[in-house]
């Protein structure tokens, strides 16, 4: 397996090479769709100049990025095009691990669950084989590396990448079960963008599912747990943020990054939903609006973590899909890291209702927004509607891929304890629908 | 050279003029302000010595003043006030300046200078006013102003036709003002102020917010005595969208001791003044010594208005000026007033009038050094009755003999425009050229962005002679959105005859759509960089920048907001499906006679079908 692996770690390179040596890289960083104000490598060169020059470069609005990452950069600058690739290889890997991983565990639980018969007979074709399964943790890798999003994001040198990498490794530690790692990997990941906070719920759900302990709110075990992974998570989230405190000796980035995330000032287009929303929005509605966008992103944390708390991958996968949906400055590499988990419930195409038009609509979307984009922009003969009317199709598209998988999970288990062809009571072939 | 010496015979008998006139008016004092600064030839000392004397203290006043670079006005100052005879507290002088351009276009500097030694910073109330406006000295005192300079602008002074300015001021209105250091509060200050000054001028100072508020770390210095320099009690603000019109030359106008009843001021008709190419006007605040040993301060306002004529559209083409062309009147008496009451036409191009022909002739001749350069001025003094001849009126005539001669080049001059094309991105090129065959001038430059224009000061590039100029001093403050704006100030050497291009890139951020301006198409003015040239301070304004910022529908803000709220609910709406519900196999459900069946059947109470 380690040979394909290397081929497509290969390939992948060698494509991000060749587009940094073209002309196409200056034309892609600028892209709205690939940059958010958030992300984009100019802000951070910005702030490189800004630090050289001897201005805090949080006392402007210019730079957004954490203290961690211009120290990162102060060093790399000069390697900052092997660090982004570097970045995306190590995303790569840590989910092809945490895939295989995965994998094994999921036959694992397969296999019991055989043996005591706790499928319905008619269900076999449901069961997974581990020859369909083989190739799954390729696949991910492959769909990570090669997704046109991630080439993208990674050579208009977006520091999304680098976020993805934390998540991935997150990930990864955590189907490993290291705790600890876990813990320390999220805390990197919510210092770089909040959002990731909702994660704690699967990686939490996953090792309690790991270590038998019950999800149960009367037993002392449940809490201890809860308060060991908190204290590791909240411990290195303390030493993040005071390092940072003590690289700069001043707390203006917690304003200027997360005070950024949360209040949307910057309205720049991007594929989200919050910029020409709150471009129109009228001044006293706001803060209220404002409050409703962005608990969006947080509220389905626990309706999800109640619904999927024995399978707390899928949950990691939704969340990200949350995340990068209702997130205030998204760009295509969020949707490549959730996406690149699709090979991951392969199993589950049998009862998907939409993804042919999901998947047509993704793909018109994002053919036309470098055309609308030019069009209201250059040409000056289309106006901001235009875009605007991508990225609500744009993000419809994406949250209907989401709840059609979502779907699909829920059907299938719904089969594997209730038997795949089900009758009515008058014994004809009967129909499932959600009530 | 040549020049100087056929103006010999002009210069003798401007001496005999002199000793006549000193014998008529002995308290003459070299009192011309800030415009001409070192006009030593109106000193009485002066009146006995050769012309030859007179000259080389001249150019020792000018080479003391280059040694002074930014701090000339203030030595100048010092210098102006002999304390030779005692004098009322109170002191007005009023002048006008009238140079002929050599694109034929005419160009009338007014300046009224009242000088006034009083105190209003200490404890006791300052509430008798004679020649000093009482509006101006209550804002002095409740504000605790140390310099206050306000200008308004309709136009842009053409420097490569006209040449430079007496007075630079930008288009659209600009107030920079010091603060005394006992000001704790100098932002809520700068406020109220600001306010303040909207009401008095009519103007829309009151847009003046921290968007366009900056504090110059190097630029701006006092022109007054004082030496504290502490940027933190400087503020400085452009507007340039301002349109300038009458409702601001009235109340200018009533500052005046005189008003516009009697004196320079009848001139000041808006019809005629608001039908030129250049308009500016400006108000002036500053404490000036008093005296030589410079013992007690005086408080000195200086109103000037600049007025450019446009040759083709006010002459109907003809080359010739009359001050009743020009304003559509005639002078007949000074203001009873004034202390001094002159106008001045600069004859320096004109040395043989050959170039054109002023009448009436007047004897007084008068030089001075004028942003280096040193000017020949002919003088007409209004408190002489003389002066307005038999007819009782003073309509001075100019007419052009010849259209030829060049105009010598500015030896600074400055320009900028926005490049690159669509809405996303630009960048700003600022061109600065050095017309000196061999000398090179540190230039200071002074830049405010708005925020909403971001700067990537990283792309900052300083060419002159296509090779990398490093500024050696670099000042920049990043803007934050609807915050303060960028403010970038510089300090550049420019070679002898180069030109020298400052490029930033930008880009350009979408507002709210109640952020735009009324015309969002239109595009948002953004101020214009000045420079400091130090070795004779000049200041050089740039064109303000049209700039287009992309735009959202303003038609339509319900249906963003429905419509985003809808996608919303269909995310809302479906995962909620999703959570709550669950899966069942779905009985068919009976027909609609069946159901109706089975209501009846229940009410009768018979089981159903």
């Amino acid at each position: 397996m380690a040979a394909p692996l290397t081929l497509l770690l290969v390939v992948a390179v060698t494509v991000r090479a060749a587009l940094y040596r073209s002309s196409l890289a200056d034309l892609i960083s600028e892209r709205v769709e690939v940059v958010s104000p958030l992300t984009a490598w100019k802000r951070v060169v910005e702030g490189l100049a800004l630090l050289d020059l001897g201005v805090s470069p949080y006392s402007g609005d210019v730079f957004h990025e954490t203290p961690l990452i211009i120290y990162l950069f102060h060093f790399l600058v000069d390697y900052a095009e092997i660090t982004f690739m570097l970045a995306d290889v190590i995303t790569a890997v840590a989910l092809y691990m945490a895939v295989t991983d995965y994998n094994k565990q999921v036959f694992r639980k397969q296999k019991f669950a055989l043996e005591a018969d706790l499928y319905p007979l008619d269900c076999l074709e449901l069961i997974r084989s581990p020859k369909e399964m083989y190739y799954i943790p390729l696949k991910v890798a492959m769909f990570y590396l090669l997704n046109p999003f991630t080439i993208l994001s990674c050579v208009a040198k977006s520091t999304c990448g680098l976020n993805n990498a934390v998540i991935a490794l997150f990930i990864l530690t955590t189907i490993k079960g290291n705790v600890l790692l876990s813990a320390i990997f999220l805390s990197l990941a919510t210092y770089q963008s909040i959002y990731p906070l909702t994660l704690c719920a699967p990686a939490l759900l996953y090792f309690m599912q790991r270590k038998y302990i019950p999800v149960n709110f009367r037993r002392a075990s449940f809490w201890w747990f809860i308060a060991q992974y908190a204290f590791m998570y909240l411990g290195s989230l303390f030493v993040i943020v005071g390092l940072s405190f003590f690289l700069l000796g001043s707390w203006d980035y917690l304003p200027s990054v997360y005070g950024f995330i949360l209040s949307v000032p910057d309205l720049t287009p991007n594929i989200g939903l919050f910029w020409y929303f709150f471009a129109e929005m009228f001044e006293h509605f706001r803060l209220f609006f404002l409050c409703v966008f962005q608990i969006n992103v947080f509220f389905y944390t626990i309706p999800l973590s109640i619904k999927l708390k024995e399978h707390p991958v899928f949950l990691i996968f939704m969340q990200l899909a949350v995340i990068s949906i209702f997130k205030s400055y998204p760009t295509v590499g969020d949707l490549a890291l959730y996406m690149s988990f699709l090979p991951v419930w392969s199993h589950l195409h049998r009862f998907l209702r939409n993804i042919f038009l999901v998947s047509c609509v993704l793909l018109a979307c994002s053919a036309l927004f470098p055309v609308l984009w030019h069009l209201w922009i250059y040409a000056g003969s289309a106006n901001s509607n235009f875009y605007y009317a991508i990225t609500l199709l744009f993000n419809v598209a994406q949250i209907l891929l989401v709840s059609d998988y979502f779907y699909a999970f829920l059907r299938r288990e719904h089969h594997l304890t209730y038997g795949l062809y089900l009758k009515r009571k008058d014994g004809s072939e009967a129909t499932l629908v959600l009530k | 050279m040549a020049a100087h010496r056929c103006s010999r015979s002009a210069v003798l008998l401007f001496l005999c003029a002199l000793s006549l006139f000193i014998v008529a008016d002995s308290q003459e004092t070299a009192s011309n302000g800030g415009q001409r600064d070192n006009n030593a030839v109106d000193s009485p000392q002066a009146a006995t010595e050769t012309a030859e004397r007179a000259v080389e203290e001249r150019r020792w006043e000018a080479s003391e003043a280059e040694a002074a670079a930014d701090r000339q006005d203030t030595s100048a100052a010092e210098n102006e006030l002999p304390a030779s005879v005692p004098r009322p507290k109170d002191d007005f002088q009023e002048e006008l300046v009238i140079r002929p351009l050599h694109s034929g276009d005419i160009y009338a500097s007014f300046q009224f200078r009242t000088v006034w030694e009083t105190d209003f910073m200490k404890g006791n109330k300052v509430s008798h006013y004679r020649l000093f406006p009482k509006s101006l000295g209550q804002v002095i005192s409740k504000f605790s102003v140390r310099e206050l300079h306000i200008s308004f602008t309709q136009g842009y002074w053409r420097t490569m036709r006209w040449g430079q300015p007496y007075q630079p001021s930008p288009p659209g209105a600009e107030l920079w003002v010091w603060f005394q250091d006992s000001v704790t509060d100098v932002d809520g200050t700068w406020k109220e102020l600001t306010n303040v000054l909207s009401g008095i001028f009519c103007a829309s100072l009151n847009f003046i917010d921290s968007t366009n508020t900056v504090q110059p770390s190097a630029s701006f210095k006092p022109l007054g005595i004082g030496n504290v320099t502490d940027h933190r009690f400087l503020r400085y603000a452009t507007l340039p969208r301002e349109i300038v019109c009458t409702e601001n030359l009235t109340p200018w106008k009533k500052l005046l001791p005189c008003g516009s009843k009697a004196g320079l001021a009848v001139l000041l008709k808006s019809e005629k003044l608001f039908h030129s190419t250049f308009h500016s006007q400006a108000v002036h605040i500053r404490p000036v010594c008093q005296d030589w040993e410079c013992k007690t301060t005086s408080w000195e306002l200086r109103q000037t208005l600049n007025v450019v004529f446009d040759l083709h559209t006010s002459a109907q083409g003809k080359r010739e000026w009359s001050l009743f062309k020009m304003f559509s009147r005639t002078l007949t008496e000074a203001c009873p007033l004034a202390s001094s009451s002159k106008i001045y036409i600069d004859v320096t191009d004109n040395p043989q009038g050959d170039q054109f022909e002023v009448s009436p002739a007047t004897p007084l001749l008068s030089q001075a050094v004028v942003l280096g350069d040193r000017r020949t001025f002919s003088v007409y003094d209004l408190t002489q009755q003389i002066t307005f001849g038999t007819v009782r009126s003073l309509n001075l005539l100019i007419r052009w003999k010849s259209s030829e001669g060049d105009m010598l080049r500015p030896l600074l001059h400055a320009e900028r425009y926005v490049a690159g094309y669509g809405l996303q991105t630009g960048e700003i090129h600022t061109l600065m050229y050095n017309n000196h065959p061999y000398r090179s001038f540190p230039v200071l430059l002074l830049d405010s962005v708005p925020w909403y224009l971001r700067l990537y000061i990283h792309t900052l590039t300083v060419t002159s002679k296509g090779k990398d100029n490093k500024p050696s001093y670099i000042h920049y403050q990043p803007s934050k959105d609807r915050v303060r704006p960028h403010l970038l100030e510089m300090l550049i050497q420019l070679p002898p005859n180069s030109v020298t291009e400052v490029t930033v890139q930008f880009e350009r951020a979408l507002l709210k759509w109640t952020e735009y301006t009324p015309d969002p198409n239109h595009g948002f003015y953004v101020g214009f960089p000045c420079k400091e040239e130090s070795s004779y301070f000049v200041r050089v304004y740039t064109e303000p920048l049209l700039v287009n910022l992309p735009t959202p529908d303003f038609s339509m803000p319900y249906n963003v907001i429905c419509l985003t709220c809808t996608v919303v609910a269909v995310g809302y709406g479906s995962l909620y499906n999703l959570l709550t519900r669950s899966f069942q196999i779905e009985e068919p459900s009976p027909g609609l006679a069946k159901r109706i069946a089975n209501i009846i059947r229940k009410m009768r109470g018979v089981p159903p079908l």
